[in-house]
């Protein structure tokens, strides 16, 4: 019995020394980790098809692994990885993450490695697209996806409203803020289906806002990023613009409301080219015009998103050599067929019209390849999380119908104003 | 197999054996036995639960910011920082609230619940499950539905305006917001506190109720004079951890609020979480830790010690 006892005691421990065992250091052929926010299917398909053609010729490495996490929380995901000692090789970077992880030291330098990949002309790179993703002279990520905001349309709800088409509106060179309003309120007025909505805002994401301010030359911070730019009176009047649209014409949904356009339940949205494939079964005529233009003329605004390896990668220079291969001209070109590239010379609408046939030559060439070169990009600053949330509280109480515009903003600037100044 | 060799092995075992040591005592032996079916729950609890303990006061004494990968030793600075925090009184007196609105709900409804179906009555059987199974309801997935039941133009505003009602939009004003999550949380949990209090309601003897009756004792007398005395351990049981669960709320807040309209409910797991994960400052998420390590041994040990002063069976 005591034996009996002691045996069936060993066996509830067994599982702890089981747990002890196990791990141990490979020497072999190293497993590449990447993470990514796209889990689409034809995504993951053709980084897939870049790895495995990498692998055949690397028989350094055995295995890439995609690993995509949700793009709510994608940063917040990574950065508890690396504090777990789980870091990815590879990651794809948020264009608002961008200062924070190339200021940070938590990204390998990739110059010297791009630039001395055979056959990759590294100078065929944009400085505007990369921009973002230097410190000094020094490239910590590749932009592998530089995409201009534009506006989707529904044709049909705009017609069924009696209201021209998105085409007719930019050649006649009524394709303003002013009019886009118009023709969202006289939607939702006829048919009771949303008219505008500003994609991933949600009353919560407010840097998607600056697709719309930078029509008033308005910005949330100066330049050097010392200087709040919420109370300035370009932004004030881009504010009380929207405010207006919202609450008094309807023209965009109220905070607390959901509408999917690529559902067909608003008329309008503005959002990236990459959205493109939503549409690709639409029940519903739809075109692809660029943003509207503000009281401060045409502009355009980009999204960018950067692929870097992580300083505390398992395997960073493997890393590094698989980014030179998977952002070379050849499969760069691949890659645009959903992220324009930061290439010049893959920026013509022939190269980009093989890979996107949803959109036209003209679409591209009015979008994405004229919009590139002089597009702002949307805001980040060194602390961008914290900015993130102060402002989001901050600008909470502008989505009331009865708000104060200029006081709200005023309190805005006094709550970020500590965070800028660090 | 076995039992041979305990046939061998039982007979005057460890003091007449020749040549065995003298230590293995059967004494021991049962110890070891002891020790080995405990280390499972011990291991787990040192692994998951001590360790870690350790380690947030630890963090707590450094600066660790993930991204630039610097862990430095900063002694009390974090304390000092936690001091001089401004968010922090909002964030507890948010805190506060919606603990507050949590028990105080979620305690009375659930006695009421409890009263109402300890009745002989038929169907209660129905409405007791209707009423517990919430709690085997995923938390996030019962969240997210409510999300979009208390949008603007969701299902609770719609079900209001069939009656002439216009209701607010709960999830964008500073004080309907709390009252959202602080209902959406009861609805979830009070199931379990009912059943807690179904059990206790059951134990109590008939005999007390038959014998109050003969002497005259009305029903508000009967509840207040039998019923709630001798259901204090399990009231006791109910609010001690209707308190530390209404602290660790995080979920809820997440998917509904994400902290706002504002800072309104932005409760200090939200805050910590906010300045571990998102700014990654796990320093200062750490120091936030122990604020609420202290204010939930606090909470607990109170309770603990009230449990003389109106708990029947203690001493």
């Amino acid at each position: 019995m005591k034996h009996a006892r002691i045996l069936l005691a060993a066996a509830a421990a067994a599982p702890l020394a089981l747990a002890g065992c196990g791990g141990g250091e490979d020497d072999g052929p190293v497993t590449l980790r990447m993470t990514t926010w796209s889990a689409s299917e034809d995504h993951l398909a053709m980084l897939d098809e870049i790895a495995d053609a990498y692998i055949a010729d690397h028989p350094d490495v055995e295995a890439i692994e995609f690993d995509p996490l949700p793009f709510e929380g994608y940063t917040s995901t990574l950065t508890t990885q690396i504090a777990g000692d789980n870091a990815p090789d590879l990651a794809w970077i948020l264009e608002s993450a961008a200062p924070d992880f190339v200021s940070s030291g938590a990204l390998v330098p990739l110059g010297d490695t791009l630039s001395e990949a055979e056959g990759y002309e590294y100078d065929d790179l944009v400085p505007a697209a990369t921009e973002l993703w230097r410190e000094g002279d020094e490239l910590y990520a590749y932009p592998f996806s530089t995409s201009p905001f534009g506006v989707f349309v529904n044709n049909d709800l705009l017609t069924a409203a009696g209201q021209p088409t998105a085409a007719e509106l930019v050649a006649s060179g009524e394709w303003t803020w002013e009019r886009v309003v118009a023709a969202g309120a006289a939607v939702h007025a006829a048919t009771g289906t949303d008219g505008l909505v500003i994609r991933d805002f949600d009353y919560s994401g407010w840097d998607n806002l600056s697709t719309l301010w930078t029509g008033w030359g308005a910005r949330a911070w100066s330049e050097d990023g010392t200087e709040c730019g919420f109370d300035d009176p370009e932004m004030t009047e881009a504010l009380t613009f929207m405010h207006d649209a919202v609450f008094a014409q309807e023209a965009m949904p109220g905070p607390g409301t959901t509408a999917d356009f690529f559902a067909g339940e608003a008329a309008m949205t503005v959002t990236q080219i990459s959205r493109a494939g939503l549409l690709a079964e639409a029940p519903f005529g739809w075109d692809l015009v660029p943003l509207p233009a503000g009281p401060a003329g045409e502009y355009s605004v980009i999204g960018q998103a950067g692929l870097g390896v992580l300083t505390v990668a398992p395997h960073p220079e493997e890393a590094a050599d698989f980014l030179a291969y998977m952002t070379s001209p050849e499969n760069s070109a691949k890659l645009a067929q959903y992220f324009p590239p930061p290439r010049a010379s893959q920026l013509t609408a022939e190269v980009l019209g093989q890979a996107n046939p949803l959109l036209t030559p003209e679409q591209l060439q009015t979008v994405v390849i004229d919009r590139i070169d002089e597009g702002v990009v949307k805001p980040g600053h060194t602390g961008q999380a914290q900015l993130d949330q102060a402002v989001r509280a901050a600008l909470d109480p502008l989505w009331t119908p009865d708000a104060d515009v200029a006081g709200v903003l005023a309190e805005l600037c006094t709550a970020i104003d500590p965070l800028l100044a660090q | 197999m076995t039992s041979t060799r305990e046939r061998t092995a039982v007979p005057g075992r460890e003091q007449s054996r020749p040549g065995r040591p003298g230590w293995w005592t059967a004494r021991r032996r049962d110890h070891l036995a002891g020790f080995l079916f405990v280390a499972p729950q011990l291991a787990g609890t040192l692994v998951f639960v001590l360790v870690p303990l350790g380690l947030m006061f630890w963090y707590s004494l450094h600066d660790w910011n993930v991204l630039a990968g610097g862990f430095t030793w900063t002694g009390g600075e974090n304390y000092e920082r936690l001091a001089q925090d401004p968010a922090l009184p909002g964030v507890l007196g948010a805190t506060a609230a919606f603990s507050l609105g949590l028990v105080a709900l979620n305690l009375s409804l659930a006695l009421v619940l409890a009263i109402l179906l300890n009745q002989k009555l038929r169907g209660t059987v129905v409405f007791r499950t209707i009423f517990f199974s919430p709690v085997a309801v995923t938390l996030v997935a019962w969240t997210i539905v409510w999300r979009f039941l208390l949008q603007d133009d969701g299902g609770v505003n719609g079900l209001l305006s069939t009656v002439g009602v216009e209701g607010p939009n709960w999830l964008r004003g500073e004080t309907t917001a709390m009252i959202a999550v602080v209902v959406v949380q009861v609805l979830k949990n009070v199931g379990l506190n009912m059943v807690l209090f179904l059990a206790a309601l059951q134990g109590v003897p008939k005999e007390l109720y038959e014998a109050s009756t003969i002497d005259g004792a009305g029903a508000w007398t009967r509840f207040r004079r039998i019923t709630m005395p001798m259901i204090s351990p399990t009231i006791l049981l109910t609010s001690i951890i209707t308190v530390v669960g209404s602290l660790q709320v995080f979920a809820q807040i997440d998917v509904l609020t994400s902290g706002g309209p504002g800072t309104s409910t932005t409760v200090l797991v939200y805050y910590l979480y906010q300045n571990a994960f998102q700014f990654h400052d796990f320093g200062y998420g750490a120091t936030l830790s122990v604020l609420l390590f202290a204010i939930v041994l606090v909470l607990t040990v109170i309770q603990w010690q009230m449990r003389r002063k109106w708990v029947v069976h203690e001493d």
